[in-house]
């Protein structure tokens, strides 16, 4: 009961300790953080077997597991385990970056709609309102089929290996702001008849060093919170559109387009089918338990 | 209120105009182009021919002229022929959409069927190991990724056991044990996919109605706990859950895109996709405009839901 020092109650100390006794969340924490460093040590790992990612091997196609290739091999027979570390790195990476990018755009809308209000927050609203009413997963298919050549953008970058992987995360940024801006803006309109901003106002500070200087640090915490649950919901479109053969391109592992011939191996090689579609529950699950272990110690009051 | 939905319904229209535009855009955009698919079928063809072909299907005009020239004969109620199926569209779209009703009904109903009661046993004892099992049921759900979801169902289903068909749908005049076969996994799948979901909606709505007076006042009078949760709180609960689930039937249409293409189920999913993937420019574009109308008219009806289920709302009062 005496303790020496003076416990200090920072209401991040104490977001931190809700958040420790969800342990759901903590063990998706360590969850993930093992599959991060798995994916980035990648290489070494390769090393280590001696194998290559991308060696096709057609004698060996569909081999058992063996101690040069623990998870045995796929169809073409690359080695599966190194394939599906350098395919994490694509699914998580692209996850983080686009649930990112998705959350600033949507950071910014509701900033202005919640701070300037008036017409300029209804046209933003409505606008909002009308992405949300929209089919997303046709108009996802559609937009990463769409011919690169006829948008006029140079050769090289059509056809760099990457663009796959930008076409992914431009897309889901486009379709997955609205969340955010939606809660910034809510959030932005309390905010803004707080004493702090019109003591800023008072002191003649611009609209711009109010928004993103005094409102939007109070933001970050609900921010914090909706990336990290939308990170799983990035990470299913990623891995829907590659299975569909319409996100990340071949020979460029993701799990999703590890999947894409799933559906014949199920006949002779099902564990081919098991792998990467597991990787991707446990991943999405841990993501989706962390951000709510994180709401419950950032926002105490939305649970009972 | 009737201004409301008029508001609502007017910008619906709105949005769908907007769309219709949008899409007839980035159709534009997909690979390859009618004349080019008929260069390649007829290898006589010079360059000249397609340079008249192109003046004669209008390809040389500017977007914006191309797009009216087809709203008109699209309202006049000429929609064009599908390309892959040398039918005009309508007819390729309707047995389309009388497949995903059937789909998308059965596995909706079962969804709601199984959980409404999870949901409400959850937040009936709240922290109970009820609420645990039934909160990590949820969030296998909503993490699972429906396509592998599907493969796993049909790997065990059809290839071990043999009992059920890997996808397709029954003929024509087949029994209803037949038309079952094929519709099981589909629609297990997606009622698996939805459950999550609409359990959390439920139990979280159900606790929100459950720390109301009118509640304490049930408890006051001796009703019983199960009473009390079942009718008096259920009742209440239902309103923004069936909000959220006529929002979701429209989502739903279009969600069941990729269990439709894996199952092979003739519906509007698997339409849209062959449709786009098989440059069949006419149906991709009417299929696609459908999908968007559906999921609108979804959201206008949540929005007529929750004000006719709930007395105590009163829409577009003054401030709209």
């Amino acid at each position: 009961m005496n303790t020496n020092k003076v416990r200090s109650n920072s209401p991040f100390l104490l977001a931190m300790r809700r958040f420790k006794r969800h342990k759901l969340a903590i063990a998706s924490l360590a969850l993930l953080l093992t599959m991060i460093a798995m994916v980035i040590l990648a290489p070494l790992f390769e090393q280590l077997l001696g194998v290559d990612a991308n060696h096709v091997d057609l004698f060996n196609q569909k081999s058992a597991p063996s101690a040069e290739h623990p998870f045995g091999t796929d169809e073409l027979g690359r080695d599966v385990l190194v394939r599906l570390m350098y395919g994490g790195r694509i699914s998580l990476f692209t996850g983080l970056i686009a649930a990112l990018a998705a959350a600033t755009i949507g950071t910014v809308v509701g900033l202005f709609a919640g701070y300037f209000g008036g017409r300029l927050d209804a046209l933003l609203m409505r606008f909002t309102d009308s992405v949300i009413a929209l089919p997303l997963l046709p108009l996802l298919i559609v937009l990463a089929a769409i011919d690169l050549n006829k948008l006029g953008l140079p050769a090289s970058v059509v056809e760099s290996e990457m663009v796959s992987f930008y076409r992914i995360i431009i897309i889901v940024a486009l379709v997955g702001w609205t969340t955010v801006a939606r809660l910034v803006r809510g959030a932005t309109l309390s905010l803004k008849q707080r004493e702090f901003v019109m003591a800023a106002e008072g002191v003649g500070a611009s609209h711009m060093h109010i928004m993103f200087k005094h409102i939007f640090p109070n933001l970050i915490s609900p921010i914090i919170v909706a990336v990290t649950l939308s990170v799983g919901n990035v990470i299913l479109l990623e891995s829907v559109l590659s299975f569909m053969g319409l996100g990340i391109q071949p020979p460029m592992p993701s799990w999703g387009n590890m999947l894409t011939n799933a559906q014949e191996l199920i006949w002779d090689a099902p564990m081919l089918a098991v792998y990467p579609g597991l990787l991707i529950f446990v991943t999405v699950i841990s993501f989706n338990f962390l951000g709510d272990g994180l709401q419950d110690a950032f926002d105490p009051k939305a649970e009972v | 209120m009737t201004r409301f939905l008029l508001m609502r319904g007017l910008q619906s229209l709105v949005v769908l105009a907007v769309m219709s535009f949008v899409i007839y855009g980035l159709i534009g955009l997909m690979p390859g182009d009618p004349i080019d698919l008929m260069i390649s079928s007829d290898p006589k063809m010079t360059a000249a021919d397609a340079a008249r072909l192109r003046t004669l299907y209008g390809l040389d005009i500017p977007l914006y002229e191309r797009y009216w020239n087809w709203l008109l004969s699209a309202l006049s109620g000429d929609l064009g022929y599908s390309r892959l199926f040398g039918q005009p569209v309508l007819d390729v779209l309707f047995p389309a959409l009388r497949n995903s009703l059937m789909l998308l009904g059965t596995a909706f109903f079962m969804a709601v069927v199984i959980a409404i009661p999870l949901g409400t046993l959850a937040a009936a004892k709240p922290r109970s190991a009820t609420d645990y099992s039934v909160n990590l049921l949820a969030f296998a759900g909503i993490s699972i990724p429906s396509f592998w979801l599907a493969l796993m169902l049909i790997m065990f289903f059809s290839v071990t056991l043999g009992w059920l068909p890997a996808g397709g749908i029954a003929p024509d005049g087949s029994s209803f044990l037949e038309n079952l076969r094929f519709i099981v996994l589909p629609a297990i799948t997606l009622t698996i996919v939805s459950i999550g979901s609409y359990s959390r909606y439920v139990r979280s709505s159900m606790l929100e109605v459950l720390r109301q007076d009118y509640i304490r006042t049930a408890k006051a009078k001796g009703a019983s706990g199960r009473r009390i949760v079942w009718l008096h709180g259920l009742r209440n609960a239902m309103i923004p859950v069936v909000t959220i689930l006529a929002l979701d039937f429209g989502f739903l249409f279009s969600g069941a895109l990729v269990t439709e293409t894996i199952y092979s189920w003739p519906g509007m999913g698997k339409l849209i996709f062959d449709s786009v993937m098989g440059n069949d420019f006419n149906l991709a574009l009417v299929a696609l405009l459908f999908a968007t109308a559906v999921t609108l008219l979804g959201n206008l009806l949540a929005d007529l839901c929750y004000a006719w289920l709930d007395p105590r709302i009163v829409v577009g009062g003054d401030e709209t």
